[in-house]
């Protein structure tokens, strides 16, 4: 079957979804990544890799903090960076999406990042660049609609390789607002890809897709149950702005039920780590308490995260 | 072919050592190259009684055929605990060939500070330099020709080896 993340030669020429990447492609990108972690330590920020490429951040959907990350990842690989406020410019002007592709290759562009509020825009992107024949220019999803957010399930791994060295005997537990997240299907793909013992999918029947279950996951409506044992604790924004219909009764309803308090998360496993893509909403999703707590790798999540998108686009740029 | 056989690669980090010693300074700090010139620093940290941990550096992000070969071969973090500033430092690689790779050391060595001075030590200097580089401490000078290819292993019990391949 034909991958459209992969060239004729099986490498990575643009980053779609992780569904359906090689473990050894995932291993790949975690291992230079922790190579780039170090580059952020010394006096130079930066190395010479992309020198003279120019890298656009298309945006067609408000993002400041992956707008961001993207940005200092592509600056510390000394590519040129150029950010697109589509949604306020071209589209606007009723330009179409590939329209908007050409123009910019047209401008010499070396890579797409692109958040899309529908899913399959990125893909669309690279099955145009393909039929253009222009093998030369890479793609990378940064979140299109509710289907993928890679580097995002890609940084996650990452956190968890750290903490956790390995991830067969990990049971993991994503809670929340699954029905709307790109971040938890993506964090599903790559978990069972990498070869977690569990994956838990923690939440109200209203936020969780029909047949998740046939991604390989063990679905958990009681949060209790949910977190029971687990070594990872995932939780996800409740996407206010994605609410259509009365998924929910209330915030406050949702945070008694769902909320992670830190006598929630006693009953996973004492040296359990927590996790957020953030941005958090405290006291909906998350207590405080344990935002703030010693088990919270949050922070560090970010940090990684711009060396996880070095390495994407390092090797992307490469290929 | 080579019309004699390959040298033991022990004996020459010894005689390495035995080159470098007369011109060692108190601060000085050796660099490896990953991964035969990490060994080789090693090695010469031992035999020179060097109290300094030694740095080692990948110069995978320096290269510059990665347009041409991009990222694949695993890259190993670099790892340099000590401040470069100001310090001599002794680069170290198991054999200098075209010289890019060093230029891409230096490079990647500057971007963690200014050092007072490199100086480049390696176990064979096998000729055909494609830029105006040259070893200070050289153990072994063999004139090899393109199409071979001089690789330094680390055997069982850590003994380092030296093997030839032929490229079509």
């Amino acid at each position: 079957m034909h991958n459209p993340q992969l060239n004729a030669n099986g490498e990575l020429t643009h980053l779609l979804s992780i569904e359906g990447l090689p473990r050894a492609v995932i291993n790949h990108i975690l291992d230079t990544a922790s190579s780039f972690l170090k580059v952020s330590d010394r006096n130079v920020r930066k190395v010479p890799l992309l020198r003279g490429k120019s890298v656009f951040n298309v945006f067609f959907e408000n993002s400041t903090r992956t707008r961001t990350t993207f940005e200092i990842a592509a600056k510390r690989l000394s590519a040129d960076v150029i950010n697109l406020d589509v949604t306020r410019s071209s589209t606007a002007k009723g330009e179409t999406l590939l329209d908007t592709v050409d123009n910019l290759v047209a401008m010499h562009a070396d890579m797409f990042v692109v958040r899309h509020a529908a899913s399959g825009a990125p893909h669309l992107i690279a099955d145009h660049l393909r039929r253009l024949g222009r093998n030369d220019v890479h793609v990378v999803n940064a979140g299109d609609g509710s289907h993928a957010h890679p580097t995002q399930g890609l940084l996650d791994m990452y956190t968890i390789r750290h903490y956790k060295k390995d991830f067969t005997n990990l049971a993991v537990a994503i809670v929340g607002d699954i029905l709307h997240s790109r971040v938890a299907r993506s964090d599903i793909h790559a978990l069972t890809t990498l070869g977690a013992a569990e994956v838990r999918a923690v939440g109200p029947q209203t936020l969780l897709p029909t047949a998740i279950e046939k991604m390989g996951v063990r679905v958990c409506h009681d949060l209790g149950t949910g977190l029971r044992d687990c070594d990872v604790v995932i939780m996800l924004r409740l996407q206010n702005e994605r609410m259509n219909g009365a998924l929910l009764p209330s915030a406050r309803e949702y945070f008694r039920c769902y909320g992670l308090t830190p006598t929630m998360l006693a009953l996973a496993k004492p040296d359990a780590i927590v996790m957020h893509p953030g941005p958090m909403n405290r006291g909906v999703e998350i207590d405080s308490d344990v935002a703030d707590g010693p088990q919270a790798v949050i922070l560090p999540q970010v940090t990684f995260g711009i060396a996880v998108r070095m390495a994407v686009m390092g090797i992307l740029a490469g290929n | 072919m080579l019309a004699f056989e390959l040298p033991d690669a022990e004996t020459q980090c010894a005689e390495l050592a035995d080159l470098i010693r007369p011109r060692l300074q108190p601060d000085m700090v050796l660099v490896g190259i990953h991964s035969g010139g990490a060994w080789v620093a090693r090695r010469l940290r031992e035999l020179l009684g060097l109290r300094n941990e030694i740095g080692l550096i990948d110069v995978s992000f320096y290269r510059d055929d990665y347009r041409a070969r991009g990222l694949h071969a695993r890259v190993k973090p670099s790892s340099i605990p000590f401040d470069v500033e100001g310090r001599p430092l002794i680069l170290v690689d198991d054999v200098l060939y075209t010289g890019r790779t060093t230029r891409a050391a230096i490079n990647e060595l500057f971007d963690y500070g200014r050092p007072a001075s490199i100086q480049l030590a390696v176990l064979a200097d096998r000729g055909r330099r494609q830029l105006p580089i040259c070893a200070d401490f050289c153990a072994w000078r063999v004139d090899l020709d393109a199409s071979q290819e001089l690789i330094l292993s680390a055997e069982t019990g850590d003994r380092l080896q030296w093997s030839l391949a032929e490229h079509a």
